[in-house]
């Protein structure tokens, strides 16, 4: 039981992930693509911090009293730090093309702007 | 003394945990909108009063105290603000309140 | 018991997600993304990630929500209706689902402390940063002087992001948001008392916190990336009560493409300093005499600079979104 409750994190990522694939490759609509890959990208950094907790720690910001304390570890908070705000980044640039493709087609359904170009 | 501020804070904690869930209930199966949010604005001003007030007790006279303090203020200013903002946008965009007997306006 | 409320919360995102999947209403979608971000902060905060749970509360919850619903303004609000099945893509998703369920069960169980992840680096990292930088936070540590590099490629990508979304949206002259003139009586919430109200007592708190964030971020969790995201969080708060001519008036496209530069320009700077004092790119400790007052100076101002940056794109691109004109 313990065993199951200890991957309960991991089967959470991969149900996350393929939604988020499933929103991308399905729905017609750009805004919901850009949705769902938001969503892909939040599964992701799961996996990441759940790797980082060790049992018994505790965030890892130094106590200067404690010399016995147990810290989770801190490398993969730093990677996904950086790939949140990349994560945002990338977000931002997709709505500015999707606002001028809507100001330019009419639509922002990618088959009518696949039939306007062909 | 210490029993005391213990089955307060046990007393806060339950009741304001109750209300919290009588919100939640309520923002489910209330008729339309205007229902809804009066609902669920229960949720923001005496659920977090009690849920707060039983944490304070908890944690004594600390530095937790005064920053759980600023977290009630903080709630207390924006979430009906919120749920004021929400509502009156919804009755400027034409959204009419439920009748009974007669029509059902979404 | 905090197992099962970690478990109920990780529900709750496997749920937000499928109604995500499910909403036509882009407005619906939108709003059930920023749940999403928030239930992903609380799980972070659960397994003892502090700063990453304050960063993807301000970015995801705050600040993504608000970009959203701003080009939702700018395009349609309707999904339109699926007409058709999808049967390769769900057949292709559920079997990539449970090969990934498969392979999951030879992984290390949750908190386990002989995994592969905790034993090489990350325990040096533990023990060295008291002797070689002493600061008490770590990840902050790492994050600005074991790992400069890695943060200097960040601070590239926003602000190019920066820079493409004002090239996007303002090289359509009778659109732009550079050219805006907008009649101040008619923009706003110039007629609802009470937001602006309590909109004009919290500005000054929430950029007085986002600056209490930056500067004391070696010593608990926080740092230039969260600052920078609350500080444009009380901004963008600020335009949205007095409306976009009096925000572009306090911080003009000008100052704000100012702030941009200045960040990129002093994270740079800082590690030529380096050079220029006889020691690698970036290395903070030949700075001044004493190696550790070095690295606390070279991480305070990059932390500025990473702040400076960060506050000026997310302004900027926010302004970018909401004074472009509809199309009519």
């Amino acid at each position: 039981m313990m065993q199951i409750l200890g991957l309960y994190n991991y089967w959470v990522f991969a149900i996350l992930l393929m939604t988020g694939i499933y929103i991308v490759i399905s729905r017609t609509n750009l805004i919901k693509k850009l949705i769902g890959m938001s969503i892909f990208q939040s599964a992701v950094f799961l996996l990441y911090i759940t790797l980082d907790k060790v049992e018994g720690g505790t965030a890892p910001i130094l106590q200067a009293g404690a010399p016995e304390q147990l810290y989770s570890n801190p490398l993969p908070q730093v990677l996904i730090l950086t790939a949140i705000v990349v994560g945002i980044a990338t977000l931002s640039l997709g709505l500015a093309i999707v606002v001028r493709i809507s100001e330019a087609y009419g639509t922002i359904e990618e088959d009518q702007i696949r039939e306007m170009d062909s | 003394m210490e029993t005391l501020l213990d089955i307060l804070s046990w007393a806060l904690l339950v009741v304001g945990g109750a209300f919290v869930f009588v919100g939640g209930v309520g923002a489910l199966r209330m008729p339309d909108f205007y229902t809804r949010m009066h609902a669920a604005s229960l949720t923001d001003t005496l659920g977090t009063i009690l849920v707060l007030t039983g944490l304070m007790l908890q944690s004594g006279i600390s530095l937790a105290t005064a920053k759980l303090l600023a977290i009630m203020m903080l709630l207390l200013f924006t979430a009906p603000t919120a749920a004021y903002a929400l509502a009156n946008a919804a009755r400027l965009s034409g959204l009419k309140p439920y009748r009974t007997g007669g029509n059902r306006e979404q | 018991m905090v197992t099962f409320f970690g478990l109920f919360v990780l529900t709750l995102l496997v749920i937000t997600a499928i109604g995500i999947l499910r909403a036509e209403n882009l407005f619906a979608a939108v709003m059930l993304t920023g749940l999403f971000s928030l239930l992903m902060a609380s799980i972070f905060f659960i397994l003892d990630a502090a700063d990453v749970a304050l960063t993807e509360a301000a970015v995801g919850a705050g600040v993504a929500t608000v970009l959203m619903l701003s080009a939702l303004a700018l395009t349609s609000d309707r999904e339109q209706q699926q007409r058709r099945r999808h049967w390769i893509p769900i057949v292709v998703v559920s079997v990539t689902t449970l090969l990934i369920i498969y392979a999951t069960f030879d992984n290390p169980r949750l908190g386990d402390p002989g995994a592969p992840v905790h034993q090489h680096v990350a325990p040096w990292y533990l023990s060295e940063t008291p002797r070689l930088i002493d600061i008490p936070n770590v990840v902050t540590a790492i994050l600005a002087s074991f790992r400069g590099y890695d943060t200097l490629g960040e601070l590239f990508v926003i602000f190019t992001a920066g820079i493409g979304v004002l090239f996007m949206l303002s090289t359509d002259t009778e659109r732009s948001p550079l050219t805006l003139l907008p009649n101040p009586d008619t923009e706003g919430l110039r007629h609802h008392q009470v937001p602006r109200i309590i909109g004009r007592l919290l500005v000054p708190f929430i950029v007085l916190f986002g600056l209490y964030v930056q500067f004391h971020g070696e010593y608990g969790p926080g740092g230039g990336f969260q600052a920078g995201a609350l500080i444009s969080a009380g901004f963008i708060l600020f335009a949205l009560i007095e409306g976009e001519a009096a925000a572009l008036k306090v911080l003009s496209f000008r100052v704000l493409a100012g702030m941009i530069t200045t960040g990129a320009f002093l994270y740079v700077a800082v590690g030529l300093a380096g050079i220029a004092r006889g020691g690698n790119f970036l290395d903070y400790s030949v700075l001044l005499d004493d190696p550790i007052a070095g690295q606390h100076l070279g991480i305070i101002l990059i932390e500025l600079g990473v702040g400076l940056t960060v506050t000026g794109v997310l302004l900027s691109v926010f302004h970018a979104f909401a004074a472009r004109r509809q199309h009519s």
